[in-house]
């Protein structure tokens, strides 16, 4: 069962969002959220709402699904909320007890709060419209410059496309060896600290040695299959921009621009 | 009476999407000292059942009681139950993790709470019902045999003196010999200490020689239940599930249609020898 | 020059303690000589640690000789240039279905080895294809290994292999950690590629009842070859593989049972159909028992 889960939420549907490039998901996504960083008033994030609401509609994943990433962050949007609000100083709003809310706090509270929204939205867009392993390959190829500054670009995203696809295997593993050591009578609960951590010993030793005995496999398996790192090889599924790439990186950068000029000329706020 | 199922049902992610049935309304009797065979294709069902048995898994709805003790009642010691039905996951090698053997087996009986010179007593029985030498006691698991290792996982829940023992394809991976052997071992401690023991495998014939029960699992229910000759006898249903009864079965089968008038309800090389030879000779009398 | 030999080959490894120092050295395989030609199926049966797996990983240049020599398609594998050409000849098959699939998705996976020799993209997407529809896999191209069976993960492992374009597959107890399901996928798409494409198999194995298929047997001991033969040949001989502690189907074993207990049965009956032929025979006849040889 903990095999479905899939890293990174990739949702399978089909949509424009999802057929393109991901050097364009990847650089939009950054472009999005610089833009967010810019934003001085309420028209920008009006138009950064509308640009978001249009991309999640023509991605076909539904927005339950972007708001699922919500919750994990849930926490810490509140803290940074009262913290804003408590602690901005300005002119008082509203005041009780030792408390005061200022006009100036509550402003940056509802912009952290909506900064920190579209954040995450913003970039489960990206995650749940692109697989695992077509990130990996768009980051290779976009850091492929720095192979001339000796950064080993592909060994790198060999490696992380090997943990994505071990991360799965090991949890089911890990889930797999608790029970076997609960079943001997192992309590991974009670306890404090320190003996919680001393009850993780018999879950990670066989874990490290299961780990270190796959990777020697795979290393095997692999050389027997004349890999023999990022030289002479071939790619399958080549990466190649096509019109609508093209397409997708003119929008962006026309809301950028968007966003960026309503800030000047618009201060409605 | 050691366990008693009672109309047991268990859906994984019950309430999502993605629920699924893995156990369907199991109703089981599992009386003391009895070698049983659980058989079952991958995703029958049985390795849920088992998790059931030692207080893993929760029933989502039904019953379990062990000594007339219901699980999970107000009172129910979970601990205790672990202890009494002990579970030996497949490949039971991977949760070795101690510096040396003997330290390893230790792990169960410690984690009961018992005084240290009671626990070194039961992991030395423990190891020795398994036939480890005391050579091996004081090395790294990580360092025996395939073979080795695996009894030495065993030796760690035996040294919990379980009433049950459930043991998930203790073959697994192993070569004829390493099969045979482990096999022959948990036959003997069977009978020697009277204890039940649930053998759960996908092959009929491995189990055919050592147990007096067999319970089929198909689907998330129990499909047959009963002496081994009986549930071969089924060996068309059998295969209709992608199950296979022992080739003795076969060929039994194929003697009586075709050749010679003979019992079908064997389950050894042994008795099919003697049946075929007493069928010749009342042929040619 | 068959399209796998060896010739006195020798493995020996250094054991250590804990400190490093040498406890001893072991001989994993001791003066093999073997010939296999061009379109065998070769099984090779033994028990753990009989040095089978150890002279598999010869024959992909994995290991290389203490001493003597192994030649792939003529190629010896001790010399370091002819590494990636041998690989690509004798591609493998490992044990563990979960530890040999790199790809996330099926076809990715498949993909791998084409990638690593630099074949064009367009062929490698042909390559991959024609594979995945070798083996029975084609449908499931798209899928994530994670949610296939040991049987389908294992089909992949062949078809990631044939996509490599080899002369012969190494299949290392490809079905030791399958369910009984899984094995006969697996054995039947094995069977499939010697008798459709005529690829070279060596399937190391311990079930006897996937051996019966093969052209020649040979089962190892303690890195030596013990027994050389037709599987006829081979199960002839009960007693001795009782020894070396190897299975025996059932049906031989009874054969071999009636045999001794006086039935006029010949050696190495390998099928029921076979048995039942024999049976027939022998009863057939309206003798007096005491002629039949019971009694």
């Amino acid at each position: 069962m903990i095999r479905d889960i899939t890293l990174g939420q990739y949702y399978q549907t089909e949509s424009c969002i999802h057929s393109l490039d991901p050097r364009v998901k990847l650089l939009g996504t950054i472009l999005f959220i610089i833009s967010l960083f810019s934003i001085r008033n309420f028209s920008g994030y009006l138009v950064a709402a509308l640009f978001l609401a249009v991309i999640i509609r023509l991605s076909h994943v539904p927005f339950r699904f972007m708001v699922k990433g919500m919750r994990a962050i849930l926490f810490l949007l509140l803290i940074t909320v009262v913290f804003n609000l408590f602690l901005t100083p300005g002119e008082t709003l509203v005041s009780f007890w030792k408390f005061r809310i200022t006009q100036e706090g509550l402003r940056t509270a509802i912009f952290m709060a909506l900064r920190l929204t579209f954040l995450i939205i913003g970039s489960s867009v990206m995650t749940l419209t692109t697989t695992p392993n077509h990130l990996t390959d768009g980051m290779e190829k976009l850091l492929k410059p720095l192979q001339k500054l000796r950064v080993p670009v592909h060994e790198i995203s060999m490696m992380m496309s090997i943990a994505l696809r071990f991360i799965p295997i090991l949890l089911e593993e890990t889930d797999k060896i608790m029970k076997a050591q609960i079943a001997r009578g192992a309590d991974f609960e009670s306890g404090n600290l320190i003996k919680k951590a001393k009850s993780l010993v018999p879950l990670l030793v066989p874990l490290f040695i299961s780990a270190f005995r796959r990777a020697n496999d795979l290393a095997m398996a692999m050389e027997a299959r004349c890999y023999r790192g990022g030289e002479y090889r071939t790619k399958m599924k080549p990466l190649a921009y096509k019109k609508q790439d093209a397409a997708a990186y003119v929008i962006v950068i026309l809301y950028l621009i968007l966003t960026i000029w309503i800030g000047r000329i618009l201060q409605l706020l | 009476m050691a366990i008693l199922l009672n109309h047991v049902s268990y859906v994984y992610q019950a309430g999502t999407e993605m629920a699924v049935t893995a156990l369907n309304d199991i109703n089981l009797k599992i009386p003391d000292g009895q070698f049983i065979g659980l058989i079952g294709h991958t995703g029958s069902g049985k390795s849920t059942l088992v998790q059931h048995l030692n207080g893993l898994l929760r029933p989502t709805k039904g019953a379990l009681y062990y000594d007339g003790e219901e699980y999970y009642s107000q009172g129910f010691d979970l601990k205790r139950l672990r202890s009494k039905v002990g579970l030996v996951f497949q490949y039971p090698e991977h949760q070795l993790f101690e510096a040396d053997v003997f330290s390893d087996v230790c792990f169960g009986p410690t984690n009961l709470g018992l005084d240290r010179k009671e626990v070194e007593l039961r992991a030395y029985t423990a190891l020795k019902q398994v036939g480890i030498e005391d050579e091996y006691f004081y090395q790294s698991p990580f360092e025996l045999s395939g073979g080795q290792k695996r009894r030495v996982a065993i030796a760690g829940v035996l040294a919990m003196k379980p009433d049950v023992l459930i043991l998930d394809e203790p073959t697994a991976g192993l070569d004829p010999k390493g099969r045979d052997e482990i096999l022959d071992q948990i036959k003997a401690l069977q009978k020697e200490s009277g204890i039940t023991v649930i053998l759960v495998s996908h092959s009929m014939e491995d189990v055919a020689k050592y147990v007096e029960r067999i319970i089929v699992m198909n689907k998330g229910g129990v499909l047959f239940d009963d002496i081994p000759q009986k549930v071969f006898h089924e060996y068309e249903k059998l295969e209709e599930i992608g199950l296979a009864a022992p080739q003795i079965t076969y060929i039994m089968n194929r003697i009586n249609k075709e050749l010679l008038p003979v019992s079908t309800e064997v389950k050894t090389i042994e008795e099919a020898k003697n049946e075929i030879l007493r069928a010749m000779r009342l042929q040619h009398d | 020059m068959g399209i796998i030999k060896t010739s006195k080959l020798i493995f020996e490894y250094i054991r250590r303690d804990e400190d490093g120092n040498v406890e001893g050295i072991t001989r994993a395989i001791d003066n093999v000589d073997l010939d296999i030609q061009q379109g065998d199926f070769i099984a090779i049966l033994g028990h753990n640690g009989s040095g089978k797996s150890t002279l598999a990983k010869h024959i992909n240049a994995i290991l290389y000789p203490t001493e003597g020599t192994v030649w792939v398609d003529g190629k010896d594998t001790s010399v370091e240039e002819n590494i990636w050409d041998i690989r690509q000849k004798a591609g493998m098959v490992f044990q563990n279905p979960d530890n040999q699939i790199i790809g996330q998705l099926v076809e990715e996976d498949v993909g791998f080895g084409p990638e690593n020799m630099g074949v064009p993209t367009k062929e490698i997407r042909e390559r991959v294809e024609e594979s995945l529809k070798a083996v029975g896999m084609y449908e499931y191209r798209k899928h994530s290994p994670n949610r296939l069976s040991g049987g389908q993960k294992q089909r992949i492992s062949i078809a990631g292999v044939i996509a490599m374009h080899p002369k012969c597959i190494i299949m290392d107890e490809p079905t030791a950690m399958l369910d009984p399901n899984g094995r006969k996928e697996v054995i039947r798409a094995a069977r499939a590629l010697h008798e459709v494409e005529g690829v070279t198999i060596v399937l190391i194995t311990h079930y006897m009842e996937e051996a019966v298929f093969a052209d020649r047997i040979i089962v190892m001991d303690e890195g030596r070859i013990e027994m050389q033969g037709t599987p006829k040949e081979i199960f002839s001989q009960v007693e001795k593989l009782k020894e070396l502690r190897l299975d025996v189907p059932q049906v031989t074993l009874l054969a071999h049972e009636l045999k001794k207990s006086g039935l006029k049965l010949p050696d190495g009956i390998l099928t029921i159909d076979e048995f039942l032929y024999e049976l027939e025979r022998i009863t057939g006849k309206q003798n007096t028992p005491g002629k039949m040889g019971i009694l």
